[in-house]
């Protein structure tokens, strides 16, 4: 992710100064620099305290700040989202963390008709300066209840933005930006970026990160590699598959951009219609389910747009509409793997 | 009790029964000869609080405008009780530009910041929110509480549970309200709630638990002025169940066809029935009675006009305000 983090950090400013972090510590890193900045930011949620989050996304942060803001829960979603929500309405910018994107079945109700619609219904008179984190993705045979990425289905529902880094500049950009953020923001990091020394290891998940203040805009792509030959659009661990294949395919005369969506609300439209003007060829890779979701969002934004922008049909490589299995090879059989990436490029290729 | 008290919750709770017959007027006048209940001035569904005046009068007479009130899809009298700008909350019923939410959010959705009102049309589910309000008057410290009001029905809910643990456990100043009026909907409490009182729950989280029988207003004033006062001085939650009643539907076109009750309602009616206690004590003559009804139904007409006057927000601004 050389390219996105140097990107990154040329727009910061022009003596950024960064150092090599694991996702994980620069997500914690923005949420500490936010913690200091504002005495209204503090952090909820299941195992947050002394554990440091069950996915290292607040490692720390109980000894730096003490149990007053970064709280452990009871096992009531509904209620500590609810009360995050709350919190929010009064001014203050909490930080809740659902454990598993998965367990959003036990407190929706909170995030969809609360946190999203209070804004709306009351005329923009309520703000819910709020930010819920949670971990996504599968790939390490946890089964189906603790495996989904379910971006789209938040992002479908209206008044909440959705981000997903895949880096560790972006996990610390868009935290700061989300923390900041007046409206609520769905922070969703996948567990397979965040350089976890329990999961087998991803040269990816470690990266240069700026030191100082940095923002990521909630709304804006990222280039993370660029091509002429095809647009894979991609998010979240997915993109280092995407990379993976892009730098392997490129001694096949295969030149591929990989466009890193980095926020699905709002979607960077432009940037992938640019990206397409220039390749011709589209191929959507989302560890999400494949029916009614990202996927078919993009290409049909760039349906809408122009469908003569298309030189081949639209490809996507996404899961299947099945629960995702728990033995090692039915997993990989449905996530979006390299070999998945690598014969859906050669297939809209026409190789 | 003092007779300036006294007067005042029956001063709040003829201000609430005259707005809910306003309403009922205005709801239904353009919906004949046949009942759509899309049609009209006032669209959508209409759950008017008849018959619960008590507990909105009892509670929020406790309450300042520093406070937090969650109600619930019946939310007017605890709006009105907790002093919600009126002009705006009608002209939000009535879908208006100038109503507390520009006619996003109609009747359930009725939210003024500036008295920490809210209301959610999902059962059970404004406890939650409450909590935040709490836990931000805590830190903030500030010795403002924060009132969470459900029906009975929602004692039953995963959120209502989950939120009186959270609560004690971390001793915030809530006061959880109960509104027992009988029936959740057309349930009646006897075939959906395990026990005569949702009071006794209260014990299965270490915190005071009451139910008020009679619908009576003054016991709801005493038993919240100690949960509202335990509250404020940092001692934790407690929870307040008033079996109240619905003089109503559940809302309206609700043909109320499974009320087997529906005889012996008019006698229960609280505001005849504290009205009559009052004159009975000298402290309420027929010219008060009326100077009181007057009071009432102008600042409601008024409220009424001003809706009425307010534009219809522009259907190009639709897509407005979804973020902030």
């Amino acid at each position: 992710m050389s390219l996105t983090g140097a990107a990154d950090a040329s727009h910061a400013s022009a003596s950024t100064t960064t150092r090599k972090l694991s996702t994980s510590k620069a997500m914690v890193e923005a949420v500490a620099a936010e913690m200091e900045r504002d005495r209204d930011v503090f952090v909820m949620g299941e195992d947050v305290g002394a554990y440091g989050g069950i996915f290292s996304s607040t490692t720390g942060l109980l000894d730096r700040f003490g149990p007053q803001r970064v709280v452990d829960t009871p096992i009531s979603e509904s209620a500590f989202i609810g009360a995050a929500i709350g919190a929010a309405v009064e001014g203050m910018r909490p930080i809740a963390e659902l454990m598993f994107v998965d367990f959003f079945g036990v407190c929706m109700d909170q995030i969809y008709n609360h946190m999203a619609k209070i804004h709306y219904e009351s005329g923009g008179n309520v703000r819910v300066p709020m930010v819920l984190t949670t971990a996504v993705g599968g790939g390490y045979s946890d089964g189906a209840q603790h495996s989904q990425c379910l971006w789209g289905t938040f992002a479908h529902l209206p008044g909440m933005k959705v981000v997903a880094p895949s880096n560790p500049a972006d996990a610390k950009g868009l935290m700061t930006s989300a923390i900041r953020d007046d409206n609520p923001v769905v922070y969703m990091f996948h567990k397979g970026i965040m350089g976890l020394p329990w999961m087998a290891k991803n040269p990816r998940s470690v990266g240069p990160v700026p030191e100082e203040d940095h923002e990521v805009p909630i709304g804006k792509a990222a280039i993370a590699r660029p091509g002429t030959d095809v647009t894979i659009a991609t998010l979240s661990l997915s993109v280092h598959h995407a990379l993976d294949v892009a730098d392997e395919l490129a001694g096949d005369d295969i030149d591929c951009e990989v466009v890193d969506l980095r926020s699905l609300v709002p979607l960077d439209t432009d940037t992938i219609l640019e990206s397409v003007g220039r390749t011709g060829r589209l191929l959507v890779v989302d560890e999400d389910y494949r029916s009614f979701g990202v996927s078919g969002e993009i290409i049909a934004r760039v349906a809408e747009h122009d469908p003569g922008m298309l030189s081949a049909p639209p490809v996507r490589v996404a899961v299947p509409d099945v629960p995702i299995p728990y033995a090692r090879g039915l997993e990989d059989a449905v996530l979006p793997t390299s070999e998945r990436i690598r014969t859906a490029v050669f297939g809209v290729m026409g190789r | 009790m003092d007779t300036a008290t006294r007067l005042d919750l029956y001063r709040t709770m003829m201000l609430i029964r005259t707005y809910e017959e306003a309403i009922l007027r205005e709801y239904h006048a353009d919906k004949k000869p046949v009942f759509d209940i899309g049609a009209g001035a006032i669209p959508g569904e209409m759950h008017l609080s008849a018959g619960q005046e008590p507990v909105a009068a009892g509670v929020c007479a406790h309450l300042t405008s520093s406070d937090a009130v969650t109600a619930t899809h019946r939310p007017h009298h605890f709006a009105i009780a907790h002093g919600v700008d009126m002009h705006r909350m009608t002209a939000e019923i009535f879908g208006r530009v100038d109503g507390l939410g520009k006619g996003r959010g109609g009747h359930m959705h009725l939210f003024d910041p500036d008295v920490h009102f809210s209301c959610s049309g999902i059962i059970a589910e404004g406890y939650p929110p409450a909590l935040g309000q709490a836990m931000a008057f805590q830190r903030r410290g500030t010795d403002a509480v924060a009132v969470a009001v459900t029906g009975e029905g929602a004692a039953n809910q995963g959120a209502f549970h989950e939120s009186l643990n959270l609560a004690a456990l971390w001793k915030l100043p809530v006061v959880f309200v109960i509104e027992d009026n009988e029936w959740g909907i057309s349930v009646p409490r006897s075939a959906s709630t395990c026990v005569t009182s949702n009071a006794d729950r209260a014990a299965g989280y270490g915190i005071p638990g009451t139910r008020v029988e009679d619908n009576s207003v003054e016991a709801v004033h005493h038993a919240a002025s100690e949960a509202v006062a335990r509250a404020r001085a940092g001692d934790g939650p407690s929870l307040l169940e008033v079996h109240t009643l619905r003089l109503w539907g559940h809302f309206e076109g609700d043909p109320q066809a499974y009320r087997h009750d529906l005889d012996g309602v008019p006698g229960r009616d609280p505001l005849p029935t504290y009205e009559q206690k009052l004159r009975d004590e000298g402290l309420l003559d027929e010219a008060a009675v009326k100077s009181v009804a007057a009071d009432a139904s102008e600042r409601v007409e008024d409220a009424i006009t001003f809706a009425r006057r307010s534009p219809l927000p522009d259907p190009k601004e639709a897509r407005d305000l979804v973020f902030a």
